[in-house]
């Protein structure tokens, strides 16, 4: 029975890193109508933005460093975001949505070899943070209190997401360009600017999901390309450009894969996009429509 | 031809179409006019497919098509023009028009012989935009054409549909009022010498006298009224509506 | 009644006939290599360009068509004929493509383009797992095949490909050459062209969208799976690095470089990408980089890649209509 509470809590665990990463997916597919190819490279980015800073200095104060290892990594891949944003996708706007899709793509490639160019081809530990927060006592079992940590993180971001989205200025009018884009021109808001602004907040939670990941596995090359598609997978089957898309989403593909390395390890995860690809055969909207 | 009964779409708890029924006889010509937002368009897109009905029926030709999808409906003989003109940007004038006559064909299975080598379905299209009045214009771009060209386009592709049954939204709008009635000419004719029936959406009651053999006036999604032009026109009930007149 | 550009495809062809006379060896093989890369090329245009679809995903077509060579030599040593060995090579593809195709297609272009790459990468994890069928990481060795009857067995790989494979490839690569050219400019061809344009349109005009990106697609899996078995045996390997996300970016990004736009870009591009690739990785690790920023430079500044920049500056004179201004087909 314990063993059933244990899953439960592994399956939030998994869905935190993609609510994160897929909020931030959606945020961009819905205020800026692009499917960001290189949000897997933005998640590296903060991944081993965090290992490093925890790997070089987090030997005296695990705690204090790994939080700032976080900050580290969201404020780098939301400049990433902000740089990607003004360079490539701006002049890219009027033409076809292949060239974005193009574009995002040239930059996965380019941030991937850019990560090896700055942090070489091997892995970075950081598992300190994980060691030190310790485990609690479940039951007849111990649960490590980080996978707490990492929930209860994602929900702050969530809860914080959510009030910019429905209580600052910034925030309706990010979500009325979601909503109707030429409404919200016509109505004097300023586009180019905020889409940025969408972009540089959907990158900084993918940074912030690959920090929160390294205690638990080493930043590697790569190590974007698993979290891009399942980011995907959860903002299809949740529904496109919504908090609650995401967040149901991410429980259900969550859950889904802690399950999944119960019965069938190794596998979960090209068993994971099988299953959403067969739920996309029956329902291409996703489980909630459009 | 095509027989609607108690046809009623509601949007959420707005109800667009309101127990709307009514015929089209083989070969008539029938205009549906009514105010702004009376539901023309809506009442359109039910027959050709893109909307499908909250309840009631629609029947062509003896089949049940009130939830078959518009491939079904164009198979059955069911054409439709665009208000907002819905072209082929990047094939010339005389591809636009081919294509469509290599689907009503059936040829667009075929994946070996060149579309060149297909003469008598690229005389026959040179034919019909002749008979629109834009052979002139057959190695143009859309693009490139002005917006009444655009309209004659999108309205000789549905004809060349060969359909039984053609819906025209607005065909002379975006046409310069001098050309209107020429080019109204050349539709009437072209769909009376193919024997086909025909549903025209209009605003400029002129045209929807002179052309039509029926009217139906479409008001707050129901059908307030139904026969021929001038009786219509008469009526008090739509003076009031079409014109603001009361009696 | 033959068009100059007919005389310009055969004189090509004689031309490609009489490498083995021009080209040291080992430049010969990477041209083949080049020439298997083309016909991939053909077959992932026909979704891009004709159809409107992006694929990041055609990777696992071509892996399927070179693993149906390995695992026929694998397990069925005694069909390793290569009359048999291509047709079951296009049957793989044609069931890996259906599935794949199938799928996709469902979908909006967006949707389409990652989603066909989440299935590359279902491909690329089951090729590595069942590493007992498959060979897993290290894949699986292509021995020479028995063409036609002659057996090449004790003759040296490098020996095979400057000889009677390489005409074989030739005479491959022309035909289908030949076939992808009748497709695109057949009524089936227009028809994909219209559902590129205006899908909605398309569909208003009798043409059932979903089963004709259905078809393209399969047309797509055939040509690449082609080009896959044919690439196993200039490589002598197999792995699944040619199902892997960035093989299949290379596939894209070939087809950029030569130009999508036009009919003969991704053939271009394809054989220019094999030598740039030869280069850029003997000068430097982070060929990534260089594939990345070249990729977004061509999409900023030259879309219509090398062979299509080069005919847009030929035919600038050419599409002028009436009004006198000149109109671009830019997509």
């Amino acid at each position: 029975m314990e063993n059933w509470v244990i899953y439960i809590l592994n399956g939030l665990y998994f869905a935190s890193f993609l609510f994160l990463t897929s909020l931030g997916l959606s945020i961009i597919l819905g205020v800026m109508g692009i499917l960001n190819l290189a949000h897997g490279s933005l998640f590296a980015i903060g991944a081993f933005m965090a290992a490093w800073v925890i790997g070089s200095f987090g030997a005296k104060a695990p705690i204090t460093i790994f939080f700032v290892g976080l900050f580290a990594a969201m404020g780098i891949s939301g400049l990433m975001g902000l740089v990607l944003e003004t360079s490539l996708i701006r002049p890219m706007y009027h033409r076809a949505l292949e060239y974005q899709l193009l574009i995002t793509f040239g930059a996965l490639m380019l941030i991937e070899d850019l990560i090896k160019l700055v942090w070489g081809g091997t892995a970075y530990y950081a598992s300190k943070p994980f060691t030190v927060m310790g485990n609690i006592i479940l039951g007849d079992n111990q649960y490590p209190v980080y996978f707490i940590f990492v929930v209860m993180a994602s929900i702050v971001a969530g809860l914080g997401v959510w009030l910019i989205m429905s209580k600052t200025r910034v925030g309706i009018m990010l979500r009325a360009i979601s909503m109707d884009r030429e409404m919200a021109r016509a109505m004097g808001i300023r586009i180019g600017k905020l889409n940025t602004l969408a972009f540089g907040i959907g990158a900084a939670l993918a940074g912030m999901a690959g920090a929160l990941i390294v205690p638990t596995t080493p930043a590697l090359l790569g190590i974007g390309m698993d979290p891009l598609i399942m980011a995907f997978i959860v903002v299809v089957l949740g529904g496109l450009g919504s908090l609650r898309g995401a967040l149901v989403g991410s429980l259900i593909v969550g859950e889904t894969r802690s399950i999944g390395i119960v019965f069938f390890p190794e596998i979960e995860l090209p068993l994971l996009f099988l299953i959403a690809v067969i739920i996309l055969v029956f329902k291409p909207k996703g489980l909630f429509g459009e | 031809m095509l027989n609607i009964n108690d046809l009623i779409k509601d949007f959420g708890k707005l109800r667009i179409i309101n127990s709307v029924g009514f015929e089209v006889k083989d070969d008539e010509i029938v205009s549906l006019v009514g105010p702004n937002g009376a539901g023309k368009t809506t009442l359109v897109n039910l027959i050709s497919g893109h909307i499908l009905p909250t309840s009631g029926k629609i029947e062509f030709l003896g089949h049940d098509m009130t939830f078959a999808s518009p491939y079904r409906r164009i198979k059955r003989g069911i054409a439709r023009n665009f208000q907002i003109t819905n072209l082929f940007g990047d094939s010339t004038v005389l591809d636009n028009l081919r294509i469509c006559l290599f689907s009503t064909y059936g040829k667009i299975k075929n994946g070996i012989i060149p579309a060149s080598h297909y003469r008598t379905i690229t005389e026959e299209a040179i034919d019909i935009l002749g008979i629109f009045g834009i052979s002139d214009k057959k190695d143009l771009f859309p693009p490139g054409l002005s917006e009444g060209d655009k309209k004659i386009l999108d309205t000789a592709m549905a004809f060349a549909l060969k359909s039984k049954f053609l819906l025209l939204d607005e065909p002379t709008s975006g046409v310069a009022t001098g050309d209107k009635f020429k080019v109204m000419d050349t539709i009437i004719a072209a769909i009376k010498k193919e024997k086909m029936a025909c549903m025209i959406i209009e605003h400029d009651m002129d045209i929807v006298s002179d052309y039509s053999d029926r009217v139906l006036v479409l008001s707050e999604g129901e059908i307030i009224a139904s026969g021929k032009p001038k009786e219509i026109m008469e009526q008090d009930n739509v003076k009031e509506i079409l014109f603001g007149v009361k009696a | 009644m033959l068009r100059p550009k007919f005389f310009v495809y055969l004189g090509i062809f004689i031309l490609l006939l009489f490498m083995p006379k021009l080209l040291p060896v080992y430049q010969l093989m990477l041209f083949e290599s080049g020439i298997t890369f083309a016909i991939m090329g053909l077959g992932f245009n026909l979704l891009l360009r004709y159809t409107g679809l992006l694929s990041f995903g055609h990777g696992a077509l071509f892996a399927t068509g070179a693993y149906a060579v390995g695992m026929m030599g694998k397990y069925f040593p005694d069909l390793y004929r290569i009359e048999i060995l291509i047709p079951v090579a296009l049957l793989a593809s044609l069931v890996v493509s259906a599935i794949f195709g199938f799928i996709c297609v469902r979908h909006t272009r967006i949707f389409f383009s990652i989603l066909a790459l989440a299935l590359s990468m279902v491909l690329y994890a089951l090729l590595v797992k069942f590493y007992d069928i498959t060979g897993g990481s290290d894949g699986i060795h292509i021995d020479l095949p028995i063409m036609f009857g002659k057996s090449f067995e004790g003759m040296k790989r490098f020996e095979f490909l400057s000889g009677a494979y390489y005409y074989f490839l030739i005479c491959m690569f022309a035909v289908c050459t030949i076939f992808m050219l009748a497709i695109v400019n057949s009524p089936f061809g227009k028809a994909l062209q219209s559902i590129r344009d205006n899908e909605i349109r398309a569909e208003m005009i009798g043409i059932r969208v979903r089963r004709y990106r259905l078809y393209s697609f399969i047309l797509s899996g055939l040509f690449t799976g082609m080009g896959g078995a044919l690439w196993s045996f200039v490589n002598g390997h197999v792995t699944p690095e040619s199902a892997e996300w960035i093989f299949s970016g290379e596939i894209v990004y070939m087809t950029l470089l030569g130009g999508f736009m036009v009919f003969e870009g991704p053939i271009v591009g394809a054989i220019l990408f094999t030598y740039l690739k030869l280069y850029a990785v003997s000068i430097t690790q982070y060929w990534m980089l260089i594939i990345g920023a070249t990729l977004i430079l061509l999409v900023l500044l030259l879309p219509e890649g090398i062979a299509g920049g080069f005919v847009k500056l030929f035919s600038r004179t050419k599409k002028v209509d009436d009004t006198g201004t000149a109109y671009v087909k830019y997509k």
